[in-house]
């Protein structure tokens, strides 16, 4: 076996952890500079977010314990603002409107064609976390149904068809 | 003299204090405001909008809980728009409300059942989607999301008194639930179990998880022994469930009252209190003198009788167990002596028997489920009943506390002192085992007036005191000149004040007694709920009156804990006991990271 082959794998994994060392030494950092500001704890959260991409359970552990505040106080804020999210986030977020005039006009062929090839249901992310798929409500352009968002921009009557192309341009 | 100020209220000239608000000052002047969320000395938070009235001069309703008086306010507390807008406020709290009061425990004792009767509410005019739905089950505590009002007084409880933590507001708006983080369960964070917030929820969001099922049961079992034991602070908690004296002791009719029950034996956990003095003065005095002779020995030690202050020390500070004594709480060291000395006594297989302890506490539900309350393989305590849930009980039996006729707890494990009753309020244990302790060493008794150690008598959250042992008995020797510094907490706030002191080596104490619930058991989670700040007061001082009026004050007097000694134990901390009566700790962790993961999940 060559040298290369029995490296590879263990660097990866090496950089994986230490991705996570550098970004959990980042969040100690901040932790540090606001602890003892009262009032800052949302700063805190935001800045962790930015780092760590989202705040899940265990990163809370850490926040509560390095502000000296419950748990539970932590959890609160979270839920409390959307803007801060509990489960990764993906690159790209598509909205499909299920709205009645984008339904009748073939939402839900849409939906179970973007399900078919991003292989994930409504709420979930791809495996790398590039695609999420939501629902959502009418978004004001029925005159042109059916209608996705990805991010920022509306596509209009969009053919099922088509999705993969679309999809392709992120 | 405070500032006064003088209002009007209902037409009527009223003269309050600056600083008053205006529940407050209509309060004192016997005038009624309905409120909901507001809880004096506890909680104040303007969310229900229950209490509003109209101030003359201002464009909207006042929460009443919330405006301080000024000089010349003009108040209607009862005009039809303030009527009305708290009937409205009302009706839409019971339009998210299930509303399924005749199966519900709180019927009878809840305070929105009351408000909505007081209101005059006779009809659901409003239908509403209902919010979150949670039931969280866990040993001691049930929380039902469905029926919470979101007043937040839990909250109060658990971070401003009990400083926990573990309730909070999560998510927002609709879908607000009062609960623990991401959805956790109660039992799966740090929350001791105190049940404090049990005991300030207005309905039935929180309540004790359910013993009396189980021990209805276990009476109707003609194949079991039904054994009781009650705890001090029931005696002086209870009557007020039957609208007798608040604080007042009823240790007579409470005895006949679970006779009446059909319970086989009648036993005080006053007798294990007793015995725990024995064993933890013991167990002071060993300390005392390996530390005063060279040897090794942690000290401060700390008392161990109550099991949601020795869950939060295990979930906030892991490292320093070895300070707590080894003894377990007076009524786990009954069961345990239950099912084996009065087993014997009786010639019946531990098996057979079924104990169940009466007591003002949640925490000790939980506590009977320790794996470490287990002896020759039966638990050593099978229910613990809180004391609104024997009220139930004798409810249900169709019992008319009130006037029952007195009758005495049964042999061998009734007897008891009084410093076994003052277990029941903060400062108690500490005092019993001075009592003891102290004229073991000297051979005199306590020099303190009535036998009280007056610096740690009352509701102060940290008290401290020193007793010098002077004179001392020959076999006591290394104490002689020995100055013990004792504090005594109540409440887990001084309990994590006096604990970080401890972590740093700091303070200087030898003993210090701990109670989870501020004021003590008096006050603990599973007492009637307190309707103002006076019940406490008058309990301690029920309390003390029972531990006055007796002839038997020292626990090492009491003739049937020296017959248990002779007859079974043969000595303190003898092989027996740490058999019996002693325990060991869990590292805990304050995300329970010291447990094993299995459970985590
Ligand atoms: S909590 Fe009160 S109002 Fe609600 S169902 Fe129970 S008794 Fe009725
Ligand atoms: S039982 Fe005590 S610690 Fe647990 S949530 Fe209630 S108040 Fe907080
Ligand atoms: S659980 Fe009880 S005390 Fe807590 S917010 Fe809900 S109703 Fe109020
Ligand atoms: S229904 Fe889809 S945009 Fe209105
Ligand atoms: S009682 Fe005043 S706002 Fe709730």
């Amino acid at each position: 076996m060559s040298e290369e082959t029995k490296k590879a794998p263990v660097r990866e994994v090496y950089d994986e952890a230490e991705e996570e060392r550098q970004k959990m030494a980042a969040i100690a950092e901040v932790i540090d500079t606001y602890k003892d500001q009262p009032g800052s704890l949302i700063k805190v959260l935001h800045a962790a977010q930015n780092i760590y991409g989202y705040l899940p359970l265990s990163l809370q552990k850490v926040i509560a314990e390095g502000m000296n505040m419950p748990l539970s106080m932590i959890s609160g804020v979270v839920s409390f603002y959307a803007f801060f999210s509990t489960t990764p986030k993906a690159d790209n977020t598509i909205k499909v409107c299920m709205g009645t005039a984008c339904y009748v006009r073939g939402g839900q062929k849409i939906m179970d064609r973007l399900q078919e090839i991003l292989g994930i249901k409504p709420g979930e992310l791809t495996e790398d976390r590039k695609f999420s798929i939501e629902v959502t409500r009418c978004l004001g352009a029925c005159g042109l149904a059916p209608v996705i968002m990805i991010n920022d921009d509306v596509h209009q009557q969009v053919n099922p068809d088509k999705l993969e192309k679309l999809l392709a341009k992120y | 003299m405070a500032n006064m100020v003088n209002i009007t209220i209902n037409g009527k000239a009223i003269s309050v204090e600056e600083g008053k608000t205006i529940i407050q000052a209509a309060k004192e002047n016997n005038i009624y405001i309905p409120s909901l969320c507001y809880l004096e000395g506890i909680h104040q938070y303007g969310g229900c909008r229950m209490c509003m009235v109209e101030v003359e001069g201002a464009r909207t309703l006042m929460a009443s809980c919330m405006v301080k008086v000024k000089e010349g306010m003009v108040i209607h507390t009862n005009s039809a728009r303030a009527r009305h807008a708290r009937k409205v406020m009302c009706e839409l709290i019971l339009s998210n409300h299930p509303q399924d009061c005749l199966s519900c425990p709180r019927s009878g004792s809840c305070e929105l059942q009351d408000l909505a009767k007081t209101l005059g509410i006779t009809e659901a005019r409003f239908k509403g989607e209902k919010s979150v739905d949670i039931l969280d089950i866990t040993p001691a505590i049930t929380r039902d999301t469905s029926k919470c009002v979101l007043c937040r007084r839990c909250v109060s409880v658990c971070n401003m008194i009990q400083h926990v933590g573990v309730l909070n507001p999560q998510n927002r708006g609709f879908k607000t639930v009062i609960g623990p983080a991401m959805d956790l369960s109660m039992k799966d964070v740090d929350c001791s179990y105190c049940g404090q917030c049990v005991t300030v929820c207005p309905v039935n969001a929180l309540q004790e998880t359910d013993a009396i099922q189980p021990v209805w049961k276990a009476i109707n079992d003609p194949n079991k022994r039904v054994v009781v034991q009650v705890a001090p602070a029931v005696r002086v908690g209870i009557g007020q469930e039957f609208g007798l004296p608040v604080g007042k002791a009823t240790t007579g009719k409470l005895a006949t009252a679970l006779k009446e029950l059909l319970f086989d034996d009648i036993f005080d956990t006053n007798f294990a209190a007793d015995l725990t003095i024995m064993e933890e003065g013991t167990e002071f005095l060993t300390r005392a003198k390996a530390a005063l002779t060279g040897g090794n020995a942690v000290l401060p030690m700390i008392t161990s009788c109550s099991p949601g202050w020795i869950k939060f020390v295990e979930h906030t500070f892991p490292e320093e167990l070895d300070h707590l004594s080894t003894c377990k709480s007076p009524h786990m060291m009954e069961g345990a002596l239950i099912k084996s000395y009065y087993a014997e006594k009786l010639g019946i297989d531990p098996k057979d028997i079924f104990v169940v302890s009466v007591m003002p506490c949640t925490a000790k539900k939980f506590e009977i489920t320790r794996p470490e309350m287990v002896n020759n393989g039966v638990p050593n305590v099978d229910a613990v009943l809180t004391v609104r849930e024997l009220a139930r009980m004798i409810r249900e039996a169709g019992i008319d506390f009130a006037n029952l006729p007195e009758s005495d707890f049964d042999a061998p494990m009734g007897l008891s002192s009084g410093a076994a009753d003052i277990f029941g309020v903060t400062g108690g244990v500490m005092e019993a085992a001075l009592r003891t302790v102290y004229e073991l060493v000297t051979g005199r008794e306590l020099p303190f007036d009535k036998l009280h150690v007056a610096p740690i008598v009352g509701l102060e959250q940290i008290k401290v005191a020193e007793l010098t042992f002077e004179n001392v008995l020959p076999a006591y020797k290394f104490l002689e000149g020995f100055t013990a510094k004792v504090a005594v907490t109540s409440g887990l706030e001084g309990a994590r004040k006096l604990m970080e002191q401890v972590a740093k080596g700091e303070g200087g104490y030898h003993f210090i007694e701990v109670m989870g619930c501020p004021g003590g058991c008096i006050a603990g989670g599973g007492q009637p709920r307190m309707t103002d700040k006076k019940v406490k007061e008058l309990r301690m001082a029920g309390i003390y009156e029972e531990d006055e009026g007796k002839k038997l004050r020292k626990s090492h007097e009491n003739k049937d804990i020296q017959a248990l000694y002779s007859q079974y134990l043969l000595e303190p901390l003898g092989h027996k006991s740490h058999e019996l009566l002693h325990t060991t700790y869990t590292k805990r962790g304050e995300f329970n990271e010291y447990l094993h993961t299995e459970q985590a999940e």
